[in-house]
């Protein structure tokens, strides 16, 4: 029977769910469970639906040389946790310029917040991550994925993390670690989901029949071992009950705040830099047709990456508790960090050169070049406000906040976008993309917004700091936090429509994305036609 | 073993052996012979799919 054995671990799984939801020790946990039972019912009946009872060697098994299945899922649900999580921000933007949009308890800002960074960090750049991982190892290893159906386990499972920790942050459970906010028992079942992801992409490559492994698959694989060994550590707990949803940290004081920041630190270094640059190194050669600038610096970009960010963390604790020495220490290796970064900029933006014009004909290529651009941007900019000079004005600031938007609007979004309108036509077998004028307003729409958000974030960012600072000759404060509050609701405001523009280029790219599956092509003007190549003299 | 051994290990044999393990990462990617190495590597995403 097919998918036998999986629709009943799932019935069983579904039973402990309501087992769970029975003996509760806290109504949270109850109601989480109750979410629980229904996801697994409603995965075991469809299983049912599409199972048959043909004798195996009549099921036709599928022999095409790459497993495409979970990565055109991947593509979908990367799109659909795009736009929610977009969505999600403007609606907490909102909130903060209007605090009457908030609506409690499940919908208020303490709440909605880590549901839309994870959404955006887990559920969208996660899904993307590991669709484009999947396509990359099969393709540079000209292997198909190990572990056959274990890749539909790592999609499915990974969404049930998704489900389990939004639901989770709307009914109040948190342990307030950033970006790590799941309690206990959806922290063991990502692990699982995990160590499934690493078999796959492991066994892949040991399959591999090309012998060289692709320098993308260095950095995707660094990206997957490093969050293991940091999700493990930072999550390390004890649950006050086996049935219920409250959990302590193994660690307390300073060094739960390093573990938990150089967790957080390096969220960004792996998750969404190393992992990203894996996309980089394949689809920008890809999309340009052409080689990697320099391959060899890719590799000295891959070592020294990986050996500085991971110490960078505890420059988020600047005049903390933390000793002298490790701050120091996280900010000298935050500078030291611009040799990679930059280095890694110029081999993605200069694999562009001899096809420059590409830039004008191709919006897939313009929004891959965007997306290196602000790598490079926020990657200065983050070494900047890591030295402590810099940082006493900065921190706890909205100068953090667009900081950050940089990075993630416009490098690891703009990538994925590039990355999907790759995808999009190769993996469902379309000649090309439904429109590619649409790419061009998904660019302006989302470059725009970016540009708005981070601006309006700098203005607001520094003007708090110096609020915060500012004294009377005779030594009192000038001002009153509520007065530098009062202060920002401008700033607020204009930083909604930045994230509005964001979303709005993200809704174009889903209708684009739908309509390229379904196979439409829209009529229009073709883009401005590439030179003419010119041959070099015989 | 507690704290202070750890951190001094840390700071001496373990800062030694990764500083060794960069470099010699660093020069064997710049080793003579490899640019041809690494423009075949460089190929192969642009190979047939």
């Amino acid at each position: 029977m097919k998918y036998g054995n999986e629709i009943i671990l799932l019935a069983l799984a579904a039973f402990a769910a309501l087992l769970g939801a029975a003996f509760a020790q806290d109504s949270q946990f109850g109601a989480h469970m109750w979410v629980l039972f229904f996801a697994l019912v409603a995965g075991a009946i469809v299983l049912l639906r599409t199972s048959n009872y043909a004798p195996v060697d009549i099921l036709a098994e599928d022999k095409s040389p790459y497993m495409d299945g979970p990565i055109r899922y991947g593509v979908v649900a990367t799109v659909f946790w795009g736009v929610t999580g977009f969505l999600v921000g403007v609606v907490v933007a909102a909130q903060l310029a209007f605090p009457d949009l908030n609506i409690e308890p499940w919908l208020n800002f303490g709440r909605l917040r880590p549901l839309h960074t994870s959404a955006v960090v887990f559920a969208f750049g996660g899904n993307a991550l590991i669709a484009t991982s999947f396509y990359v190892v099969q393709r540079t290893s000209r292997a198909r994925l190990f572990g056959g159906n274990l890749a539909w386990y790592v999609f499915w499972g990974y969404q049930l993390f998704i489900v389990m920790a939004a639901t989770g942050y709307l009914l109040g459970i948190t342990q307030s670690r950033e970006y790590a906010e799941p309690e206990w028992y959806v922290d063991i079942f990502l692990t699982i989901v995990w160590v499934a992801y690493l078999v796959v992409f492991l066994g892949t490559i040991l399959n591999r029949k090309e012998p060289h492994i692709y320098v993308a698959n260095w950095f995707y694989l660094a990206f997957i071992i490093t969050i293991a060994m940091l999700h493990v550590v930072n999550n390390l707990a004890v649950p006050v009950s086996f049935l219920g949803s409250k959990s302590y940290s193994l660690f307390s004081g300073v060094q739960d705040a390093l573990t938990q920041w150089w967790y957080g630190h390096n969220a960004v270094g792996f998750f969404l830099t190393a992992g990203f640059l894996g996309m980089m190194y394949y689809f920008v050669p890809k999309q340009v047709d052409r080689p990697v600038y320099s391959y060899r610096l890719s590799i000295i970009h891959f070592w020294s990456l990986i050996f500085l960010y991971i110490w960078a963390g505890p420059h988020h604790l600047h005049y903390t508790a933390l000793p002298d020495w490790a701050q120091t220490l996280g900010m000298v290796f935050s500078i030291m960090l611009w040799m990679p970064s930059w280095g890694g900029m110029i081999n993605g933006l200069m694999t562009l050169s001899g096809a420059w014009d590409k830039i004008r004909t191709d919006p897939i290529v313009r929004m891959m070049v965007v997306a290196i651009a602000f790598y490079g941007m926020s990657t200065f900019e983050g070494p900047v406000m890591s030295i402590k000079a810099v940082n006493s004005l900065s921190h706890y600031t909205e100068w953090t906040i667009g900081h950050v938007h940089s990075g993630a609007l416009g490098w690891n979004g703009m990538i994925t976008f590039g990355a999907i309108y790759f995808l999009v036509p190769r993996l469902w077998g379309r000649e090309r993309l439904y429109s590619l004028r649409m790419v061009t307003w998904h660019f302006w729409l989302a470059t725009l917004g970016i540009v708005v958000y981070a601006a309006v974030m700098w203005v607001a960012g520094i003007s708090q700091g110096l609020m915060w600072r500012e004294y009377d000759e005779q030594g009192f404060l000038v001002y009153s936090f509520a007065e530098s509050v009062a202060a920002m609701v401008p700033y607020y405001v204009v930083r909604t429509i930045g994230g509005l523009m964001y979303l709005a280029g993200a809704l174009v790219m889903a209708w684009n994305v739908f309509m390229t599956i379904r196979g439409h092509q829209r009529q229009e003007e073709p883009m401005p036609a590439a030179a003419p190549v010119l041959q070099p003299a015989q | 073993m507690d704290y202070t051994t750890l951190r001094h290990f840390a700071d001496s044999w373990g800062l030694l052996a990764m500083t060794v393990f960069f470099i010699g990462a660093v020069l064997f990617a710049l080793r003579p012979g490899g640019k041809q190495a690494a423009e075949r590597a460089a190929q192969i995403p642009l190979k047939e799919d």
